[in-house]
């Protein structure tokens, strides 16, 4: 019928010039556009890395990176290596670079205690395989991030991860917090979590707890994108390995050897 | 067609009582997981895949093979099987829900799995298995519903009903090619990190699924009235030897590379499996069981006079079945990651709460399965009368 | 119709059971008090207008979390152009800190169970 169609189309048409009015109202009220900045404190990089100095001996039972990191960053200590979550550790040098180890390595480096934790891959299996973006790359500082908000807790992440720097909170952490610092949030049951090269520190102009804690100096952290930085430096003057490069993964922790 | 899955003799009715009964446990030990965590099972840092993701992954090739009776009826025309159809495509329900109830409760956030519709992620393979179960579990449940609806009226089935059959062929290979990828891809573990995965897994589909098949063949012939066929039977067990053969080739060939070349990362994953690696041996008994189950399996099968009798068919299907449960259900996942990617060989083994959950789901799976079944055969019987 | 009485009988039961949380508390007269707020805040505004923060602060929070997690902004700019530090721990609970004279009764009384507190650390209140 053409009353019928023609009735149809107006009333559809003032409708939706009804619809359409009260976002143009609520535009026009609006006095200030509310928005997000990065901190002017910031520290800026391109490419975040780390070099670590295994020239150096670390204090006998020395864990001050080790403490410093867990501290900050509300890790829990669950006591037992089941559940255990840790963000960065040591390990014997013959675990942490498999296949450089031999018979007749100087007794030095075998002994060494090598700290190991999350290489903030240039090329992160971890990320490609997380099904929710969970754990992605950034692209403006190269670090891997972690969105706990996000995680589903399905540990694919956790099979991806060559290095196995990856942990998931296997029970709730907040009874295993021993001093809980009431700045940062802890994580919740389920959840996997990591080393994220402490980025709420660097928003707020600080380097990562793990390089200030460390009074030998064996942790520096820098921009590789920066001609000037330390890590170029010492990349430039020394020879560097990387943990199971021939992986590909483009590991962004460089040990000097 | 579902009333006929509420009517039921004695013994039906014990069945689904006793298979509610362990859910019920499950579900119960499923809470006390919620509210503790994950850390309730006997998975750790270094082992954080164990027995969920195992089951999910060996479901998935007995789910995979109702392809293997759909793809003679209607690429070969081997009409016999038309009269089993309906029972691998049930088979396939079951075991994908299975699956999905698997992946489900191996989750830490369980709650938050809508993030996985919410942020699709294209690079990651679970993404992709989301994907293909899910579409599988409602192909196989459009056409085994339809089918059967129309084989009870006497009509042919719907035209529509023909793609989504033929859809289901190469969809079945996509479901454990893609569960495959999801070892397959990652870098860092060389046990996992072989080309060979995916036809693995698809070999070992085709011979652990239709044995389940053939058992259950088998099982409603000795109590319903509805006889599967001795011919069909018979064309099964061919299948399941043929698939059993280069199922153990193929973990022959995986053996040759890893002893010959002598590589210690990938040594020390076989070492660890079947001799034991830094005096943790766990898993070796279950491995030379896999090894001797498959092997009789295959001098019991390998000879028509015997694969024949059909006494020694249900034997020898069970081995094919127990040995590749243990190979994909155990043994496959936990050995990715032992030694860890620091050389840990930290051992896993399932707690008591984690086995009931697993028992309970298994329970579902079968209850969905008779519940499926009941109607299947009612609807036969009803035809043949 | 067959069994009139039966079945206007049955409607009756029904509608009451239906309507049971709507006129319920109104008769045994232990209707939910509506939620008194307590702020000690040092502050006269929030980050936002108060009505807008009333009726939009889950959002405002989810826009924060976002941010700061996903794109590293920690400073929020207003509509008014101040700025605050993006944090629910640091900024909102410093001044809100007491949660469970403020924050918890509107969300009690409505049964809102945020889970935010599950990592987020609770301000310690004085009790």
């Amino acid at each position: 019928m053409d009353s019928g169609r023609r009735r149809f189309l107006k009333i559809a048409g003032i409708s939706a010039l009804g619809l359409g009015i009260k976002p143009v109202v609520d535009a026009l009220e609006a006095n200030g556009q509310p928005e997000e900045l990065r901190s002017p404190k910031a520290l800026v990089g391109q490419r975040w890395a780390m070099v670590v100095d295994l020239r150096k001996a670390c204090p006998d039972n020395c864990t001050e990176c080790i403490d410093a990191c867990h501290r900050v960053h509300n890790v829990p200590d669950f006591g037992n290596p089941k559940d255990e979550v840790k963000w960065i550790w040591n390990q014997p040098f013959g675990d942490a670079f498999p296949g450089q180890e031999h018979e007749y390595l100087e007794e030095s480096l075998r002994d060494r205690p090598t700290i190991v934790l999350c290489n903030h891959c240039d090329n992160p299996p971890c990320v490609r395989v997380c099904p929710t973006k969970a754990t992605y790359k950034r692209e403006d500082d190269g670090i891997v991030m972690m969105d706990y908000h996000r995680c589903i807790g399905c540990r694919f992440c956790m099979a991806a991860c060559p290095f196995g720097a990856r942990s998931l909170n296997w029970r709730d952490p907040r009874p295993f917090i021993k001093e809980l610092n009431r700045e940062f949030p802890t994580r919740t049951k389920g959840v996997v979590e990591k080393c994220t090269f402490c980025e709420e520190r660097l928003a707020n102009g600080l380097i990562p707890a793990c390089v200030e804690a460390c009074k030998e100096k064996v942790l520096v952290f820098g921009d590789l994108k920066d001609p000037r930085s330390e890590v170029r430096e010492l990349l430039g003057s020394h020879y560097t390995i990387r943990r199971r490069p021939e992986l590909g993964t483009l590991p962004q922790v460089y040990y000097i050897v | 067609m579902l009333e006929k899955a509420l009517t039921g003799s004695r013994r039906y009715w014990g069945l689904i009582a006793f298979l509610s009964a362990i859910m019920l446990v499950g579900f119960i030990f499923y809470l006390r997981q919620l509210s503790y965590g994950l850390g309730i099972t006997g998975m750790s840092r270094d082992v954080s895949w164990g027995l969920y993701i195992a089951q999910f992954t060996f479901l998935v090739g007995v789910a995979a093979s109702a392809v293997m009776v759909v793809l003679p009826y209607y690429l070969h025309n081997y009409k016999a099987f038309g009269r089993i159809m309906i029972l691998g495509e049930f088979l396939a329900v079951a075991s994908v829900t299975m699956c999905l109830t698997f992946v489900i409760i191996d989750l830490g956030q369980p709650a938050r799995a809508f993030n996985l519709l919410l942020y699709p992620t294209p690079t990651s393979i679970l993404f992709w298995d989301m994907i293909v179960l899910n579409g599988y579990l409602l192909l196989n449940i459009v056409i085994g519903w339809t089918t059967l609806a129309a084989e009870r009226n006497s009509v042919a089935p719907p035209a529509w009903v023909k793609p989504l059959i033929y859809i289901s062929i190469p969809w079945a290979v996509s479901i454990h090619t893609v569960t495959a990828f999801i070892y397959a891809g990652l870098p860092g573990r060389s046990f996992w990190l072989t080309a060979i995965m995916a036809p693995r897994f698809l070999a070992s589909a085709f011979a652990s699924g239709p044995a389940l098949l053939i058992l259950f063949c088998l099982i409603i012939r000795r109590f319903t009235r509805f006889d599967p066929g001795r011919e069909q039977i018979q064309a099964l067990a061919k299948i399941v030897t043929y698939a059993l053969i280069a199922s153990i080739f193929f973990v022959l060939v995986e053996m040759f590379t890893v002893f010959y070349s002598k590589v210690p990362e990938d040594i020390h994953h076989f070492q660890y499996l079947f001799l034991g690696l830094e005096g943790k041996t766990s898993l070796v008994p279950w491995m030379w069981g896999f090894a001797i189950l498959a092997v009789a399996a295959l001098a019991l099968l390998i000879h028509p006079s015997m694969r024949s009798n059909e006494n020694v068919l249900a034997i020898a299907c069970a081995a094919v079945f127990v040995s590749f449960w243990i190979e994909k259900g155990l043994g496959l996942v936990v050995t990715g990651f032992i030694p860890s990617p620091l050389g840990a060989v930290f051992e896993y083994s399932p707690t008591a709460p984690e086995v009931l959950i697993t028992l309970g789901i298994w329970a579902m799976g079968f209850l969905i399965l008779t519940v499926l079944y009941k109607v299947a055969i009612s609807v036969k019987e009803e035809k043949t009368e | 119709m067959y069994n009139a009485g039966k079945i206007l009988f049955g409607l009756i039961i029904f509608f009451c059971i239906s309507t049971f949380p709507f006129w319920y508390n109104a008769v045994s007269g232990k209707a939910a008090v509506a939620p008194e707020l307590k702020l000690i805040t040092k502050e006269k505004q929030c980050i936002e207008s108060t009505p807008y923060m009333r009726s939009n602060h889950m959002e405002l929070l989810v826009l924060w979390r976002d941010s700061v997690v996903r794109e590293g902004n920690r400073v929020y700019v207003n509509s008014a152009g101040k700025q605050y530090t993006m944090s629910l721990q640091n900024t909102c609970m410093s001044c809100h800190s007491n949660k469970s004279e403020f924050c918890d009764r509107c969300h009690t009384y409505l049964a809102v169970e945020p889970d935010c507190w599950n990592c987020h650390i609770e301000p310690k209140e004085k009790t």
